[in-house]
């Protein structure tokens, strides 16, 4: 049943594909940035860490939102980025870019290493491998014998990094380093936007869905997962990668359970598989414990607990999901996935 | 096939093949020969192993013995992606689709995989001319255009069953094996369905499992009967139709080892 070739492409068959358009809301983070550096000068630190935040969320919404990989232990590639770029600026140079660059390579690595074995498993199995792999990673940095290299449990601390461009020097107010991390999050953002748009980003979303089908239309699922989580844990070392250079210390936490439990906590709470989930979950997330801490330094916690209760009930697809359902009762809403 | 050709290999050879869960002889020996463009139906009780059957050509499973071959390449030991490469495809007893895409996308799926453009990570999906067109075009072959932006989640079954079709028709495929296609569907869906296999290119070869006895007449030119994982009979389908054992396991009188 060969048929013709239709005389015009139709419309109604080219919008069937959603995509991630470029709309003004895209411009929002990088406002909200400006904004936040005139009106709150001395937060420059939680505004980067924010940042460094929503790179690893980011990172996470590709393998899990977009790919359905389920990992608890992404802090292992944030961590591999970290020490990548620690390492590099005490023994190869300060230079920052040649840094991230060196961070995000590690970390690809890491996931090319482990994918393959990882991703043959689903669900809770690969639920728990992940964790293994970060928690191994962590002993392993803490372990006698890796001491000189990572620090341990002290830390790896005592590098420099050179200005940026090598002239804005990173300041102890942290304007460089905000900057910093505010365009490596802009370049993150649109390399993430070209993946979910791109022929490799429906058939990740394939796989999310339907891994049987995937495979009976001749689909290597495996392998296409493992570049995704290449590509995620790349993502995510560039992030661990940024906070080693902004704050020159790169402690065991940044491999910790903890760390990889955070970051998925911000993407349930911004909603996953849509990108911008990883903005507003990390941003909530960061700022609400940051308040809370410096209200109740001890029970902080128990605030984050009750807004993802809070969440995971009245707004199970996150605060995106929320939005958008606004969006639709109000009337205005264009597609945005 | 025609005379003073040299013999192309069988689109399908199946030689020997058993597949045991445990104590569990689900597949017993069971040899099949499909020439190129066979129609070809698989028919028997439930639990007859017919499904089990079609997993152990394309691959989801592995058997414990016997040997497939698909035009004359040995796929016994290639996964199930590779075996799609060589022009294998099949559809789902339980329809298996991916509900929350839709069904341009679902297509679109099938036309990646066939352009190798499923590992592309740069270029919009939208710009990817091949598939748009393909998608198109084949949408409108099968009647189902106005379909192409709904969600496969907001279909009925009856649609779903011919989007199912559509995503194997769009891997262009050469050997087609179909688990109950119209299995769960109203009269009219089912006329649907048959009406699209009726008008599948010739050369294309086909094995159709089905439990509608009408529909099977309909397709095909021959018919296996498999019986407790063996093959009972196979004949033209007026043998099938005369012979007394397949009536006495149709109609449950005497049992078949």
């Amino acid at each position: 049943m060969k048929a013709e070739a239709l005389p015009l492409r139709p419309a109604s068959v080219q919008d069937a594909f959603s995509r991630h358009r470029l709309s003004w809301i895209d411009a929002l983070p990088w406002v909200a940035a400006v904004l936040v550096y005139f009106a709150f000068p001395t937060y420059l630190a939680l505004g980067t860490l924010v940042m460094i935040s929503i790179i690893f969320a980011l990172a996470l919404d590709l393998a899990l939102g977009y790919g359905g990989v389920a990992s608890l232990g992404h802090a292992a590639f944030f961590g591999i980025g970290a020490y990548a770029a620690g390492i590099w600026a005490l023994h190869v140079t300060s230079e920052p870019f040649s840094g991230l660059v060196v961070a995000g390579l590690a970390g690809g690595l890491g996931a090319l290493m482990v994918g393959p074995l990882l991703l043959k498993t689903r669900g809770l199995t690969l639920v728990m491998l992940t964790l293994a792999v970060a928690t191994l990673l962590q002993a392993i940095a803490n372990a006698d014998w890796c001491k000189p290299v990572t620090g341990g449990a002290d830390g790896l601390f005592g590098y420099q990094i050179a200005p940026l461009f090598g002239r804005f020097a990173f300041d102890l107010e942290g304007q460089t380093g905000y900057w910093y991390a505010a365009g490596v999050m802009a370049v993150v953002f649109f390399v993430s936007k070209a993946i979910v748009n791109s022929p490799f980003g429906l058939t990740i979303r394939g796989i999310r869905e339907n891994q049987v089908r995937m495979r009976m239309l001749g689909v290597p699922v495996v392998r296409r997962l493992v570049m995704l989580y290449v590509v995620s844990g790349a993502m995510a070392a560039i992030a661990g990668g940024i906070s080693a250079q902004v704050t020159r210390l790169v402690g065991l936490d940044s491999l910790a359970f903890m760390q990889s439990g955070n970051v998925l906590v911000m993407l349930i709470l911004g909603g996953m598989g849509s990108l911008y989930g990883a903005f507003l979950g990390a941003t909530v997330f960061v700022v609400l414990s940051d308040r809370a801490a410096e209200i109740d330094p001890f029970n902080w916690l128990f605030a984050v607990g009750i807004v993802l209760i809070l969440a995971v009930r009245f707004a199970p697809q996150g605060l995106v999901g929320l939005i958008e359902t606004a969006a639709d009762r109000v009337g205005w809403r264009r597609d945005s996935r | 096939m025609a005379q003073g050709q040299p013999m192309s290999p069988p689109a399908l050879e199946i030689e020997g093949l058993t597949k045991n869960f445990g104590a569990l002889r689900v597949t017993r020996q069971v040899s099949l020969t499909l020439e190129d463009g066979a129609r070809h139906a698989l028919i028997g009780p439930n639990g007859a192993g017919k499904t089990t059957l079609v997993n152990l050509i394309t691959g989801l499973l592995a058997p414990t013995g016997g040997r497939i071959r698909l035009s004359g390449t040995d796929v016994t030991d290639l996964d199930p992606e590779q075996r799609v490469a060589l022009g294998l495809a099949r559809t789902f007893q339980i329809t298996s689709l991916f509900p929350a895409l839709t069904v341009a996308e679902n297509v679109a799926l099938a036309l990646c995989s066939r352009f190798g453009l499923d590992r592309r990570f740069w270029g919009r999906m939208r710009a990817q001319v091949e598939v748009i067109d393909g998608a198109a075009s084949l949408l409108d072959s099968l009647g189902l255009l106005a379909l192409a932006p709904r969600r496969i989640a907001d279909l009925p079954y009856g649609q779903r069953r011919l989007v199912e079709i559509a995503l194997v028709l769009a891997l262009e495929p050469k050997m087609l094996l179909l688990d109950e296609p119209a299995a769960g569907l109203a009269s009219a869906d089912r006329h649907a369905v048959l009406d699209l296999l009726l008008r599948l290119p010739e050369q294309l070869t086909m094995l159709i499992i089905e439990h509608d006895m009408s529909l099977v007449f309909r397709i095909a030119k021959r018919i296996t009967v498999l019986v407790e994982g063996s093959v009972l009979v196979e004949g033209a389908p007026a043998e099938i139709r005369a012979n007394q054992d397949v009536r006495d396991v149709y109609l449950g009188t005497r049992h078949h080892a």
